[in-house]
């Protein structure tokens, strides 16, 4: 990894960096705006650290083989944006469904379809949740400075090897092409955590029972304990099964797995929430603007602070139902799309409070201004709750 | 000497020492090679791929390959089952995808002996794209592809290589596309070994295996294969029996035939099945190169 210090680096370039960190040393993906720099810097470092890259023929084979990669024990991640994230569904179907560890970066721009290449938006969020077939249990970061891109890059491999999952670091273009400090620190100063292994003999290994944190040793290819592994509905040989009981047996595992280590894996910041009257919703780039409507609008004499999710999913929907009944009585999301957390926001408040949306559809994030005006008009009684 | 003798695999006697040597439940002279609680298998009476799958684990066992050294990764459908019934690290994966995954297994572990295992529309037309460039990238695996010119386990519908006037599933009135040929497509596409067999051809498509596991380099077996249930029924081959009598009776070995022109006559379903081995050459592996390459540019960097 990079010698420990301080740089002036853009977010793609610690992204890859904190990849390196990680130890990820399998790299496959394909060219697209605004993700190229991470391949690219990937190309450039990986002789050095004896890793593996692939420059891939399309996002398809780039999923498919850091899945094969993951399962010859390497580290594996691939970097696109939401044309290409696209078309990775069906493969981080699989990734989940066969708890295959690895890192998926999508560096959002604005969509639908080619869209805005080159410009900013965050209309993936659910598309990471409920992109893929199926029911699914995901873990999503959402980072908003090039530091965090590089801390959280780390966290993600982590949490990868941990849980058994491919995670998703959901990045946008404005952060991914922001050029500020980060801080790498010493190597031993870094938490690496890798995968469980099966402790008993290959004729007692069941490669898909999971222990008490419902997480299954892996054994990786190679290792003598001639697993198999499919997509299909399987038992915890591994071996498919289509019936309904091992589909109840297996799927909810998947998610609960997720949702019952939620208290280690849920991560979100607060900012002047203590005496907030109104909680301002925003993750990635727009957050960054929306720490400045916060102290804009308190100079003003409004009551405001900011809740921001570094772990979009799980989505920290305890900490807003408690909120909702501690005296909040607005929540404003703040988001480059058309109203996506704004749903799980209003679903958590249940009814508690009232929930706002200020959207913008791409190409630029919001000014801390407008978040005010914003604030103003929720205050004045001029824009109507997100439902109404 | 009855045949049961002089093949002493199925001897009472083979199977009890197989089960003394701990090996394998002595049902089956390949069960050291067969997760043997998933057996019986999926496929249809007359189907072909029992024979394809036997062929690949004697060519196995020839080779001397440790099965803890070995890989099997298949797609989807008939032949993609056969990653559930080997007694390998075996991946059953998505449609199209098993040619990607090996790719990132193989490089991953370079240990890794890697087959693919799959279907002709798995292979070309969802996964087509993914085999052009695995075959160009020379990454050092074996595919070999069942082709049972249609698919088979969605009911007969029509595929990349069925041919152009055959009834399926969905050519009610005929078909209307060429297919391919699938070892010009391999080696146009830069594969170091190309062979194409029938299930007729046991003994030269297990030899050819061999040859394929240890290959360097990307290597192509393409296998004829029956299909009663899905094909067959439609094109007068209703039985396994008939189309092993098929390719019995219209193929010829023709090792020096220019796999450019060794397409079926579309027009002419009796017409000659060429097959053989058409391409064996030697070639530097995409990790032979990539280590090169990466080798000089750390001495460039001065690290080791």
């Amino acid at each position: 990894m990079m010698e420990p210090g301080t740089y002036f680096m853009e977010g793609n370039t610690a992204c890859a960096e904190g990849a390196i960190a990680a130890g990820c040393r399998f790299f496959a993906g394909y060219p697209i705006t605004p993700a190229s720099e991470i391949l690219e810097r990937i190309t450039e470092r990986f002789p050095e650290v004896h890793g593996s890259y692939l420059q891939m023929e399309d996002e398809l084979a780039s999923i498919a083989s850091i899945l094969g990669a993951s399962w010859a024990g390497k580290k594996a991640m691939t970097a696109t944006s939401g044309p290409g994230f696209s078309l990775m569904m069906e493969n981080y179907g699989l990734g989940l469904m066969t708890e295959t560890p690895c890192v998926i970066v999508n560096v959002m721009r604005g969509g639908p379809s080619t869209g805005l290449p080159t410009m900013v938006a965050q209309g993936d969020v659910n598309q990471t949740r409920w992109g893929t077939h199926g029911d699914v249990g995901v873990v999503v970061y959402a980072p908003s400075s090039p530091q965090e891109l590089f801390d959280y890059t780390i966290k993600a491999f982590n949490t990868a090897e941990k849980y058994r999952l491919p995670v998703v670091i959901l990045s946008d273009e404005m952060v991914s092409h922001m050029t500020e400090k980060v801080e790498v620190p010493p190597k031993e100063e870094i938490e690496i955590v890798d995968r469980k292994k099966p402790e008993e003999d290959p004729e007692d290994y069941l490669p898909f029972r999971p222990d008490d944190d419902l997480v299954p040793p892996m054994a990786n290819a190679g290792d003598g304990y001639s697993v198999h592994v499919t997509g299909l509905t399987h038992d915890e040989k591994g071996h498919p099964s289509i019936d309904e009981r091992t589909q109840n047996m297996l799927v909810p595992r998947l998610i609960d797995k997720i949702r019952k280590n939620c208290d280690d894996i849920l991560e979100y910041d607060e900012y002047k929430i203590e005496d907030a009257e109104k909680v301002i919703v925003a993750y990635g780039s727009v957050s960054r603007a929306a720490i400045e409507a916060v102290d804009m609008a308190r100079e003003k004499g409004y009551k405001v602070g900011l809740l921001r999710p570094k772990t979009i999913w799980p989505f920290p929907e305890e900490r807003i139902y408690d909120l909702a009944r501690e005296g909040i009585d607005d929540f404003l999301v703040a988001e480059i799309n058309f109203g996506q957390i704004v749903y799980e926001v209003e679903r958590c408040t249940g009814g508690a409070a009232q929930t706002y949306l200020a959207p913008r559809m791409g190409g630029n994030i919001h000014t801390p201004e407008e978040i005010v005006d914003r604030i103003e008009a929720i205050d004045r009684g001029e824009i109507p709750a997100f439902k109404e | 000497m009855s045949i049961r003798k002089s093949r002493d695999w199925f001897s009472p006697d083979y199977q009890e020492q197989e089960r003394d040597q701990g090996v394998g439940h002595g049902l089956h002279p390949l069960d050291k090679y067969l997760r043997k609680d998933r057996i019986p298998h999926i496929w249809c009476p007359g189907c072909g791929l029992g024979v394809i799958l036997n062929a690949y684990l004697r060519a196995l066992k020839d080779s001397d390959i440790p099965p803890e050294d070995t890989a099997v990764v298949s797609g989807i459908g008939c032949s993609g089952r056969a990653a559930g019934y080997v007694d390998v690290d075996s991946f059953h994966v998505t449609h199209g995808r098993a040619i990607p995954f090996a790719t990132g297994l193989k490089v991953g572990n370079r240990d890794l002996k890697t087959t693919v295992f799959s279907g002709d529309g798995d292979l070309f037309a969802i996964g087509g794209n993914h085999f052009i460039h695995a075959a160009r990238r020379n990454v050092d695996f074996n595919v070999i592809c069942v082709n049972n010119f249609n698919y088979g386990m969605t009911g007969g519908q029509a595929g990349p290589t069925t041919p152009t006037d055959a009834e399926t599933s969905t050519t009610p009135w005929g078909g209307f596309e060429q297919p391919f040929n699938l070892p010009a497509v391999a080696a146009g596409a830069g594969a170091v070994y190309v062979a194409r067999w029938t299930t007729y051809h046991v003994e030269q498509l297990t030899d050819s295996l061999k040859e394929a596991l240890e290959k360097d380099g990307f290597s192509f077996i393409e296998v004829m294969s029956p299909c009663p249930t899905g094909y067959g029924r439609k094109v007068g081959l209703k039985t396994g029996k008939k189309t092993m009598k098929h390719f019995k009776e219209n193929s010829e070995i023709d090792p020096d035939a220019d796999p450019t022109e060794v397409a079926l006559d579309p027009e002419d379903p009796d017409s000659k099945i060429i097959v053989g081995k058409f391409v064996d050459r030697d070639a530097p592996t995409y990790q032979d190169e990539r280590g090169e390459v990466f080798e000089k540019a750390r001495e460039e960097m001065g690290v080791e």
